[in-house]
């Protein structure tokens, strides 16, 4: 009998086979903690007296901050708490501004096939990497910080096969919309998700990443894909060509559930308010005028998602009346865009780009909508709330929506403005 | 220590109540205060729910309870709020980590059983839920055996410095 991906990743870490259902305790190969989980962690590693004891391995933990530039006093104050125990402790060190934590990590540090357990839910995202990740709080994170181990229960698959070739206008968020119509937003609580097929293959890593970060956005655990030349060339992007391994799955694993995509038959979609679960195609939306545009997230904000949005804006105008927001996802998406030209496209047609952070993904600063606007964003959630505002309402598409969307000022299926 | 019952009214929420609900990002700069950011709880939701609860009150969620983002500060004011219990069908992974992680008590069960005002009697040593106004009610439930060890001490940590290991 085969294994999982995930049975693979764990039995491997254990020396031993593991299966899905046995609570094991398993070492962490890279740790991170942002501006959200980071400062409770601290505060609780002073009051239990561990303040003064070293991390398990401070060249394996990172502490990065995601709102920056800084927008209050306050979060000021709670950057400093994380960045002088970071110092105290040798800890690698990412300030706000320069991105999210999750570029942060697979951008510099994540090894395929490794275990990775970040204080932020979306740690689903390195599962594209053929990695364990899962996220957790900041209780679980003293743990993981001081022993370099966490408990986990190992997960039931549920095996998604994506094949056939994505039409015009239509790309891996699509995929993931779909998917989530399909099982809804907790038919897959504690569970894995391996996302196998040709499609998945075709992928480039920009474009897997958007996958497996929504893992936790339908109730995984973790998110976990095969490794392979697209995976190499990503790292070797990164200077890391020795981070890179095979990780294959098999044939006769057991998967509590199997869901086939068709992705010939795929439209742009879009995922309306307030739910992720409720998936329409964006053509059906037409009449849904927006106020503002957000490219950008963990989701999408990559050097893929920037070019597509600069081939759809390039020489036009954002509509009247739309404001865009742009935001890179690291100083390295930012970097790139910049020298060949993607962010002097998206300025000229009319887009504010932000400095790379998480922008108003989460509601913190940086593009809060009014009361009773419409938001339409390329990021992960759309809570009633989400973006700061619980009066406003969020839409989410891919960033070729997004950028149509941004032209016409209504809801617009790419397709209808491309080439 | 978990105690051996709990009596409270019943509040009722829907479905896919998210940490973005029960502690809104924008307040974030009140983190560092969760005895402040406690009187917003859950104000997205349900805007008096925060101002009228009563010590020892359940709140009773249709699926999906707690779901999204991963912050610990939503099942922290939850229980700084007073909250007996929390009650619903399914919860988010990480958040039920988080609340056991604190000693917060999440029940699992059928919640449309129970309606909007009810005082519910929780027997948490025979596990089953009773209702002061219908005596004919009784609701067993299961606790998980790691959710009753780390609660017992009162969250993760104390485990641990009890018992010296992540094994649970
Ligand atoms: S971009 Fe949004 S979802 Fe991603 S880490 Fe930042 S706040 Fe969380």
């Amino acid at each position: 009998m085969g294994q999982t991906l995930v049975e693979k990743i764990l039995s491997e870490k254990m020396q031993r086979q593991v299966k899905a259902g046995e609570t094991i305790v398993v070492d962490v190969d890279f740790a991170a903690l942002h501006d959200g989980s980071g400062p409770l962690l601290v505060r609780l590693m002073k009051e239990r007296g561990y303040d003064g004891d070293p991390v398990f391995d401070a060249s394996r933990v990172l502490f990065a901050n995601e709102f920056g530039p800084v927008p209050t006093r306050e979060i000021a104050n709670e950057h400093a708490l994380c960045r002088s125990y970071a110092a105290e402790k040798g800890c690698h060190w990412q300030e706000g501004g320069t991105g999210h934590v999750h570029a942060h990590v697979y951008e510099t540090h994540l090894k395929c096939g490794s275990v990775c357990i970040v204080g932020d839910s979306h740690t689903t995202i390195h599962g594209a990497f053929g990695c364990f990740a899962t996220g957790c709080g900041s209780t679980d994170m003293v743990a993981v910080t001081r022993f370099g181990k966490t408990w986990v229960k190992v997960p039931e698959t549920f095996r998604i096969n994506v094949t056939g070739k994505l039409q015009e206008g239509v790309y891996s968020k699509d995929i993931m919309l779909k998917l989530a119509s399909i099982i809804k937003s907790d038919q897959a609580i504690y569970k894995s998700l391996e996302f196998r097929g040709d499609t998945i293959s075709s992928l480039s890593m920009d474009g897997r990443l958007t996958i497996t970060s929504m893992g936790v956005d339908v109730g995984a655990k973790c998110a976990i894909m095969e490794t392979d030349n697209h995976t190499l060339q990503f790292l070797q992007q990164m200077g890391r060509p020795h981070d890179y391994r095979e990780i294959r799955g098999d044939e006769d694993a057991h998967y509590e559930r199997v869901i086939d995509i068709d992705a010939t038959k795929l439209e742009a979609l879009v995922s309306m308010p307030h739910y992720m679960e409720n998936v329409e195609l964006a053509k059906n939306c037409s009449q849904q005028k927006v106020n503002m545009v957000f490219i950008g997230s963990c989701t999408n904000g990559r050097v893929e998602d920037m070019h597509i949005a600069a081939e759809i804006l390039k020489g036009k105008k954002v509509a009247p009346g739309v404001r865009l927001l742009v935001i890179p996802n690291s100083t390295y998406v930012y970097k790139e865009c910049m020298r060949d030209g993607t962010l002097l496209a998206l300025a000229e047609a009319g887009a504010i780009i932000e400095a790379p952070n998480c922008g108003p993904c989460m509601g913190v600063h940086q593009g809060i909508p009014g009361d009773g606007e419409v938001v339409l964003a390329t990021q992960n959630r759309n809570f009633k709330g989400r973006m700061g505002n619980p009066s406003a309402s969020i839409y989410l598409s891919s960033p070729a929506t997004a950028a149509a969307t941004a032209l016409t000022g209504y809801i617009t299926d790419p397709c209808e403005v491309m080439g | 220590m978990i105690r051996d019952h709990i009596t409270g009214k019943a509040w009722k929420f829907g479905s896919n109540v998210s940490t973005d609900s029960i502690a809104p990002g924008r307040l974030i700069s009140l983190r560092a205060n969760p005895k402040e950011y406690a009187k917003h709880v859950l104000e997205d939701a349900r805007p008096e729910f925060a101002k009228e609860v009563q010590i020892d009150d359940f709140i009773v969620a249709d699926r999906n309870f707690g779901c999204g983002s991963s912050r610990e500060i939503a099942p922290i004011i939850i229980k700084l709020a007073g909250v007996g219990a929390v009650l619903s069908k399914s919860f988010g992974r990480i958040f039920y980590r988080n609340a056991i992680n604190n000693g917060m008590l999440l029940i699992e069960c059928d919640t449309d059983q129970i309606a909007e005002g009810d005082t519910l009697f929780i027997d948490l040593k025979k596990c089953v839920i009773q209702k002061k106004n219908d005596p004919a009610f009784s609701m067993p439930f299961t606790l998980s055996e790691k959710e009753i060890k780390i609660v017992s001490e009162g969250g993760l940590l104390n485990y641990i410095e009890k018992y010296k290991s992540l094994d649970i």
